[in-house]
């Protein structure tokens, strides 16, 4: 049998299912019985909904229930949670308005939740829609983020439209870095809003079996566990020994299915109210209205340093937009996920951070793919590089000269880094895109009438999102570790139950590795069951580039725990006494002999149990496990960008680029340059493509493909992908995760490259072509004013 | 979608005779601004008239004149030998158009029947001096497009092919939106003996023009250089969050330069 070392580049199994059509998708899946859901939207970014009548419509062919904020009131159904408590500075709790699964006396955005058709057919469904009449009483708009504190009011129990105003990091002696600085560094940052776009739009299916008194609820989810967690302990849909969540294929996520939304609590709710099963599917214009978007941050950011060029102090301000209400994990995006990156990669003795939350009416807005880091990044990456040039340093020079260089180290916005190799990173990157070089490209391109310009990204992120006191003294509202059950059936062949959920990331084939390496069986021979709480008992599912730190590390303790047991069978098969079995490839020998059985008979004779007394070993095969980390993980690296502007449009083309990751320890590198392809692809779609705008209004003006840009493989050149490892420490398997870091990385690496290239810092996201056109035309009217 | 009732036509009488029976009837090309937009509920005709049996499809050369039927897909215009031979231009516009979905479905016919005004074959009608063969009668490019997704075509009246006389040079180069991939500004340009024609689609609030100013200085001299200073008022420009107005107005001039390049290469 063929093992799949730790390392080995295998291709992915579940690929044949995905590539031949024959993955499950929540969409694929229709009960007996089903009737279909269409949700009546609000037209209007803030309004009183002054009466809603559903007579006609509640008449109409088909319509098998109509239900609005009243029937969600009366059943007592609670609202949706935000599970991070943050605080502001004066200690009070964050100010969350109510979030009920149908509009209650108010819409708050476009798009928001006015009442649920539930009819035989959709078509039929959108008809009794058409014919309910709602009187919105409307009002103004708040849709500015940077106006927003001052803007209408939209939940009563957040004054000034302030969730928190948070803070970090020691002021006092941040502002005495400022004032001994030699130079101070200012940029005023806009992070782009963000739609996640998974391929699959969320789609949810709810049946109620009155016989058991059961609930199951199919439905897109990154962490089905959390849902059925919050569903039954917050929201009160059905005690957790009676609710099923199932979340079969799942095509793509980036965060935003990690949350527990409005339409997929409905649909399990309505499939009890009204006795049939109820399914829903968003279509592309519902997901870009009414997922959770993400980003939207604008930011004051200031770098102090001293006469060597050593950074003293930094110092930021940032507001952060939630949206019209606090979605699941939202309060945590712009605090414990972004300001505790603000180090970077670099010894800085000072920090402080102060960031306000802001409702406005606009979609929730959470966690995507990097979640507060890509944010942090930004703001990092930016000043360094601008810092650099003003006071007249190459950038990666200025960047060695404060990067950090020893660890573990303790950062002064609470990160303890415990490994990394900077510099490493930072020259491989530099030798792979022959900077060496770049002057001359840049002349050449000159000629072409391109400008040309080269930036970097030295990124740094926390990864794993654990451990559970950890994120619980900043205000988690769950543990955050992860579980893991591995089987072995009694041929051999393994089952592994993984709290952990695949939704593109690969784990069918990764974890397979694991067990493969560890217990010297095929992969072929091992299978993961991932995203059903009636098989796998409980796990807290994917995001934070977790899945390999954490729910690798706890498939690895209950492979430990199965080989502790195998090697007790095995002495017994081999009749030796346990301390002389070693196991290695696969096979149990007795030391100094050449005695020897095969994992699959060990198996077959825990299960036989014919060889040992069952009163003082138990019969079987199977094991568990736990595992909570030490630490985050802190994957780094540094990305090169370089990328050529043409004068006339405003074009920007990237001609090279460079990418350099430290992961730790590496299980699949084909899957791993997957990942940050696919990251380098979402970060040079915000840096130049993607933006979510909502006018004065608070339309939503991108809300679709027509208007909102996404990445296509023609905006993209070959990436040049390489690695540096330095093993973490905090988990058994070194593993620091690579899910997010293309994404983290490349916003800076593009705008950095684009200001080299134009010669100016002001450079907005998304560096659309007018966008550069217009920074153009503003340069040539200064330089014709300067003559 | 709301439902409607389905017939296809086997001829181009029969077609012009479901016009005039059917109710709230609409031509069926390739479906793909009709279909999207129907299932948005944002168009609801009662009658759907399928032309893809009314034997309307095939290129030709006749003469001087490239004669190009309906139903014809993009993708059968960028592939045809025909085209590329004699206005590769044209061939090369058809394969630009849309995705490869886009391009096996979507027709001439239909996408100038439709005058989007960022579609790119009204360009290439307008600036080839194209003729419009209908049901009824030949109307030239000229008097075809009558300003946004309006054209010269009567309610009972189906294009049956589009005739395209066959230039000296010719170019037609996009500037996509970055979303939607359809022209922010594209120019086609085409010369004749003496005559010079070029034609603007994506930028103009009335759709699809002729770029007269360009035309008199590329007349004199074929050359990109003759449109230095030769601008383009932005009043009469479309403007939205990709572009503004102005921004069109230099692109206009950028790209027409890049297309009289093209065409002389």
């Amino acid at each position: 049998m063929t093992v799949t070392a730790l390392g080995a580049a295998v291709r992915r199994k579940e690929d044949h299912r995905f590539i031949t059509g024959k993955g499950q998708y929540t969409d694929d899946i229709n009960r007996p019985g089903q009737a279909h859901a269409y949700f009546l939207r609000s037209p209007h970014a803030h309004a009183t909904l002054k009466k809603i009548d559903i007579a006609k419509a509640k008449a109409m062919p088909g319509v098998v229930a109509i239900y609005t904020g009243d029937d969600v009131a009366a059943d007592k159904v609670g609202g949706l949670i935000c599970g991070w408590m943050i605080h502001s500075k004066d200690g009070t709790p964050m100010r969350a308005g109510p979030h009920p699964i149908l509009a209650q006396g108010k819409v708050r955005y476009v798009g928001d939740h006015v009442a649920v058709v539930i009819a035989d057919t959709l078509s039929q469904a959108k008809d009794a829609a058409e014919a309910i009449l709602v009187d919105y009483g409307v009002l103004p708009a708040n849709a500015d983020t940077a106006k927003a504190q001052s803007g209408p009011e939209v939940h009563v129990e957040a004054p000034n439209n302030t969730v928190y105003d948070w803070h970090i990091g020691d002021k006092a002696a941040t502002e005495a870095a400022f004032k001994a600085a030699k130079h101070v560094t200012t940029l005023e940052i806009v992070n782009n809003r963000l739609v996640p776009n998974a391929m699959e739009p969320r789609a949810a299916v709810g049946e109620y079996d009155s016989g058991n008194d059961a609930l199951t609820l199919y439905t897109t989810s990154q962490n089905p566990h959390v849902a059925r967690l919050v569903l039954s302990a917050f929201i009160g849909i059905a005690p957790e020994h009676k609710l099923r969540v199932v979340a079969p294929d799942v095509g793509g996520g980036f965060g935003s299915k990690i949350f527990i939304y409005a339409e997929e609590t409905v649909c399990v709710w309505a499939a009890r109210k009204c006795g049939r099963p109820v399914k829903w599917t968003a279509d592309r214009t519902e997901e870009f209205l009414c997922v959770a978007h993400g980003r939207d941050h604008v930011t004051r950011a200031e770098l102090a340093t001293d006469a060597e060029g050593k950074i003293t102090g930094l110092r930021v301000k940032t507001i952060a937009n939630m949206g019209a209400y606090l979605s699941t994990f939202a309060s945590s995006v712009p605090t414990y996920l972004y300001a505790t990156l603000l180090s970077g990669q670099y010894a800085i003795p000072a920090i402080y951070a102060e960031v306000d939350a802001v409702y406005t009416n606009t979609s929730p807005v959470d966690a995507y793919r990097g979640a507060g880091r890509p944010e942090a990044t930004f703001v990092v990456e930016r000043l360094v590089e601008a810092a650099a040039r003003e006071i007249g340093m190459d950038p990666a020079a200025f960047r060695r000269r404060n990067f950090i260089t020893k660890f573990p180290h303790q950062t002064p916005v609470i990160m303890m880094y415990d490994c990394g190799d900077y510099k490493a990173s930072l020259v491989k990157a530099m030798e792979m895109a022959d900077v060496k070089g770049f002057g001359k490209r840049r002349r050449e391109a000159a000629k072409r009438g391109k400008l040309r310009g080269l930036g970097y990204s030295t990124y740094i992120e926390a990864c794993g999102i654990a451990p559970s006191q950890a994120v619980g003294s900043l205000g988690a509202g769950v543990g955050l570790w992860e579980s893991a059950e591995v089987r072995v059936n009694p041929v051999g062949t393994v089952e592994v139950l993984t709290g952990s959920h695949s939704h593109g990331q690969g784990h069918e084939t990764t974890f397979a590795q694991l067990v493969s390496s560890r217990l010297g069986i095929s992969i072929d021979n091992v299978s993961i069951v991932h995203g059903d709480t009636d098989k796998v008992q409980f796990g807290m599912g994917t995001y934070g580039s977790r899945s390999g730190a954490v729910g690798m590390s706890a498939i690895s303790k209950a492979l430990d725990k199965i080989e502790a047991k195998a090697k007790k069978v095995a002495s017994h098969v081999l009749e030796a006494a346990e301390a002389d079995i070693d196991f290695k490839d696969g096979k149990f020998t007795v030391k100094g002999t050449d005695k020897s059985v095969d994992f699959g008979t060990v198996a077959l004779n825990a299960y036989i149990a014919h060889k040992f007394n069952p009163q003082e070993l138990e019969p079987g095969l199977k094991e568990g496990s736990f595992y909570d980390p030490t630490n985050f993980t802190f994957p780094a690296g540094c990305h090169i960008c370089e990328i050529e502007v043409d004068q006339e449009t405003g074009v920007a083309t990237i001609a090279k680029w460079t990418a350099v990751d430290d992961f730790g320890n590496v299980i699949n590198p084909m899957i791993v340059e997957g990942q940050v392809h696919g990251g380098i692809a979402q970060g040079v779609g915000q840096a130049l493509l993607e933006g979510a705008i909502y006018n004065k209004d608070g339309q939503l003006v991108t809300a679709s493909f027509m208007d909102y840009a996404m990445p296509r493989a023609h905006d993209l050149p070959s990436f040049d992908v390489g690695m540096t490892v330095t093993p973490c420490p905090s988990n058994p398997l070194g593993i620091k995760g690579c899910g997010e870091a293309g994404a983290i990385a490349a916003p800076a690496a593009v705008i950095n490259a684009l200001t080299d290239a134009l010669g100016t810092e002001e450079v907005p996201m998304p560096a659309t072509p007018q966008a550069l056109w217009t920074v153009i035309q503003k340069q040539s009217r200064a330089a014709i004013a300067a003559e | 979608m709301y439902p409607f009732k389905y017939q296809k036509a086997a001829t181009v009488r029969g077609a012009v005779s479901l016009l005039g029976k059917a109710e709230d009837p609409k031509l069926l090309a390739g479906g793909h601004t009709l279909i999207p937009t129907m299932k948005q509920r944002l168009a609801s005709p009662k009658t759907l008239v399928d032309l893809s049996g009314a034997g309307l499809s095939g290129i030709e050369q006749k003469g001087r004149n490239i004669v190009i039927g309906a139903m014809t897909t993009h993708a059968e215009v960028a592939a045809s030998p025909i085209v590329q031979q004699a206005i590769p231009a044209l061939a090369q516009l058809a394969g630009h158009i849309g995705d490869p979905h886009v391009r096996h479905r979507g027709t001439i016919g239909g996408s100038v029947a439709n005058n989007d005004p960022a579609a790119d074959y009204p360009a290439a009608l307008m600036a080839l001096g194209a003729t419009v063969h209908t049901s009824k009668r030949k109307i030239p490019a000229e008097e075809f497009f009558a300003g946004m997704f309006a054209t010269a075509l009567d309610e009972d009246e189906v294009i049956t092919k589009i005739a395209f006389p066959v230039p000296a040079k010719a170019a037609y180069v996009k500037f996509p939106n970055p979303a939607s991939r359809y022209a922010i500004v594209g120019v086609f340009v085409a010369k004749k003996g003496s005559q010079v024609k070029v034609a603007v689609t994506g930028a103009g609030s009335g759709g699809v023009f002729r770029h007269t100013a360009m035309e008199e200085a590329l007349a004199k001299r074929f050359n990109p250089k003759s449109l230095e200073g030769v601008g383009t008022p932005a009043a009469d420009l479309n403007g939205d969050i990709h572009a503004s107005a102005d921004y069109r107005a230099h692109l206009v001039g950028v790209i027409a330069k890049r297309a009289v390049a093209a065409a002389i290469a």
